[in-house]
């Protein structure tokens, strides 16, 4: 359980007693995560706002905060708070209380899982996405719950076309989502991020084959259909099922089937951005160069410990505890990184910022499908789409190996690839990971992969066949 | 910490089984079984098993439950009169069925010496320096044993006869079985897709 490894170091460093150290860790990523969680749909709900204004022909909120209504959020919140809480008399009170509760957990238990930059991401898992989509998949359980629980049938409606077509896009989702995955070999969110650095047109996972570049649109209607936005909010079609499974929610239970609706929107746009746009990367390297060069002053530095400890001690002597006995574990808190690291977090949110103001662009532009034209896309066509994709995905490196004989796209300058596998170890964030340098982790990436026949071992192996 | 958390989750999977053996309303035992399954998960990733963990959560809570409520919205007659009554041979028959599998339960963990686990080489966050214990499911997919090359590697064997060893292992893993199983499943799915399909005579096809 090490949800925040490198705070827990510094705090132990510090002399606190892990558990407290944990516990201090678990609640400050907690805050930062949950405050974000709260941010983006104030945010995103302004937009859709003034959006939409401005889609048809009007000016939106001009009033709360200011000049342009940017507070509106804020006021609709307060204002929500303020109504009667009201539970229909046919519903089932449990779980009609629980429904709302359970939809917003989900769609922040994503949140914790989504890297902002290459050091900021609450969990750090190496199977990261795969994480994600599952806790992304439970918000549905809380939408056919609250149809379910209501004891309306329009919100019974609502929760039978929600079940059916959330399940059905899921296949899909997580189908174009191994495009990219393959192309950078790993699950690990950070290192798919860190993968795409360098100039956009090579190194951008969207741009590194024909396939990758269909599936982002792919990935992006499922996605879309996924946070039941229109043209897929069948769920909650106003003009046929009232409010659909949320027309018997009232006041601040409607208000989470919101947040949980547009923070689900942030983060498969999150989601979009470090699979196919880059991550944290502008894509420029002249800009992105200083940046990097910022956080990779610490980062040099560890990776010289790697090296060091890699070739002086044989593997697996190292096991032992670096973690506790020495700091040289811990990285020192640095201004640079953190700029370089907060750098980062702004480009993401700023990309994913606009792939919500699509998503938002597409919901006023579309008319809504009919249910049965939504599960013929998905069904009919968005699944055989997404398999050819996926199989056109797993073809691109043999294509590649054949005829510019590397299986990447990828073009980092060599000073980076060599580091690479080092640097990403580091990267995957797990403290002891950093600690245990000549474990079995950066074991595996030196003299496992580079000699070995099978080079697909660690989650790093394109670094590594480059650096071949 | 990690015992308070042992004891959250564990409560919580016990509780909620509990509480589907005791609830009448169906749709409310699915709610208490995504309780005990999302604990389970979440016991799952305690023992830093991310893999099992989420994949128990995308199965068993994401699909199979929300299928179970999506069934039980399709099937009943009126909104919230769904309890569910179960006879006397019922009892019996699920009583057999449960104490056998607790038997075999009891038996299973009997049988492990939780001397040996204990006192192994790795704990809880080393297992997490190696990223969980996905990379071990993967390697052994593909047939190498992770547990046993660590072990090799911690030894010092040379670098070389480690690769030859990698380069001539005759093994193929889990990896056949596994992707029969999966072709099975895929050949599953579209056979009962073709069984489900609206079936429609020619001459009615006009109409529509």
């Amino acid at each position: 359980m090490l949800p925040a490894a490198s705070i827990v170091e510094h705090l132990t460093a510090a002399g606190l007693a892990p558990w407290l150290a944990l516990t201090v860790a678990i609640v400050v990523h907690a805050a930062f995560v949950l405050a974000f969680f709260g941010a983006v749909p104030a945010v995103a709900i302004w937009l859709e706002r003034k959006v939409s204004g401005r889609i048809q022909d009007r000016l939106g909120p001009t009033r709360v905060g200011g000049k342009f209504g940017w507070l509106q959020g804020l006021a609709d919140g307060i204002k929500a708070i303020q109504k009667e809480d009201i539970i229909p008399a046919a519903a089932d009170s449990m779980l009609f209380r629980m429904a709302p509760y359970i939809a917003n957990i989900a769609a922040f238990g994503g949140f914790m899982l989504l890297p902002f930059s290459r050091d900021w991401v609450a969990v750090a898992a190496d199977i990261g996405l795969f994480i994600l989509l599952a806790i992304l998949s439970l918000e549905v359980v809380g939408i056919v719950m609250a149809g379910y629980a209501s004891g309306s049938k329009w919100s019974l409606f609502g929760g039978i076309r929600e079940a059916a077509q959330m399940v059905s896009y899921e296949i899909p989702l997580a189908l174009c989502g191994l495009v990219p995955v393959l192309a950078a070999g790993s699950l690990n969110l950070s290192v798919i991020g860190e993968a795409q650095q360098g100039w956009f047109l090579p190194n951008w996972l969207i741009f590194h084959s024909p396939f990758a570049f269909v599936a982002f649109f792919v990935y992006f209607t499922v996605a879309t259909a996924g946070s039941k936005r229109a043209p897929f909010d069948l769920a909650e079609a106003e003009s046929e099922l009232v409010g659909g499974f949320h027309t018997e929610y009232s006041t601040m239970r409607w208000v989470y089937f919101m947040l949980a609706e547009y923070g689900h929107m942030f983060l498969i746009s999150g989601v979009a951005v470090l699979l196919f746009l880059g991550g944290w990367w502008i894509g420029l390297p002249f800009i992105d160069g200083p940046v990097a060069a910022l956080r990779a002053e610490d980062g040099r530095t560890v990776e010289r410990e790697y090296g060091r400890i890699d070739v002086v001690d044989p593997v697996g002597e190292t096991a032992t505890p670096l973690l506790h006995s020495s700091t040289s574990s811990v990285l020192p808190f640095s201004l640079g990184n953190y700029i370089g690291n907060l750098i980062g977090a702004i480009v993401l949110t700023f990309k994913a910022m606009l792939l919500v103001i699509v998503q938002i662009w597409v919901r006023w532009t579309l008319p809504r499908l009919r249910i049965d034209q939504v599960m013929t896309t998905c069904l009919k066509y968005l699944v055989p789409i997404s398999c050819a994709l996926f199989l056109g995905g797993v073809l691109w490196p043999l294509t590649l190996t054949s005829t510019i004989g590397r299986t990447t796209l990828f073009d980092w300058p060599a000073a980076w690839s060599e580091a690479t596998p080092l640097r990403f170890a580091a990267a995957q964030g797990a403290g002891a990971a950093r600690g245990r340098g000549g474990d079995w982790e950066s074991g595996s990436t030196t003299s496992l992969i580079a000699p070995s026949p099978t080079p697909s071992l660690s989650p790093s192996s394109p670094a590594a066949e480059i650096a071949r | 910490m990690t015992t308070f958390l042992f004891w959250l989750f564990a409560l919580a999977a016990c509780g909620g089984a509990l509480a589907v053996v005791i609830e009448k309303n169906v749709v409310r035992m699915a709610f208490w079984l995504i309780v005990s399954l999302a604990s389970v998960a979440g016991l799952f990733f305690l023992l830093g098993a991310d893999f099992v963990g989420a994949t128990q959560l995308l199965i068993y809570v994401g699909g199979t439950i929300v299928l179970l409520i999506f069934g039980v919205m399709l099937t009943a007659t009126g909104p919230l009169s769904r309890t569910m009554t179960v006879t006397r041979g019922e009892h019996v028959l699920a009583g057999v069925i449960g104490v056998s599998l607790l038997c075999v339960f009891g038996v299973s963990v009997l049988a492990v010496d939780w001397e040996e686990v204990e006192g192994g080489e790795l704990g809880v966050e080393e297992r997490y320096a190696d990223g969980g214990t996905t990379r071990p499911l993967g390697l052994k997919l593909i047939g190498i044993d992770g547990e046993k090359l660590r072990s090799e590697v911690g030894g010092r064997r040379s670098e070389a006869s480690l690769d030859a060893r990698l380069s001539t292992r005759k093994s193929t893993g889990y990896l056949l079985p596994f992707e029969i199983a999966s072709v099975h499943l895929l050949v599953v799915l579209i056979g009962a897709a073709y069984l489900a399909r609206a079936k429609r005579r020619p001459h009615e096809r006009n109409r529509h």
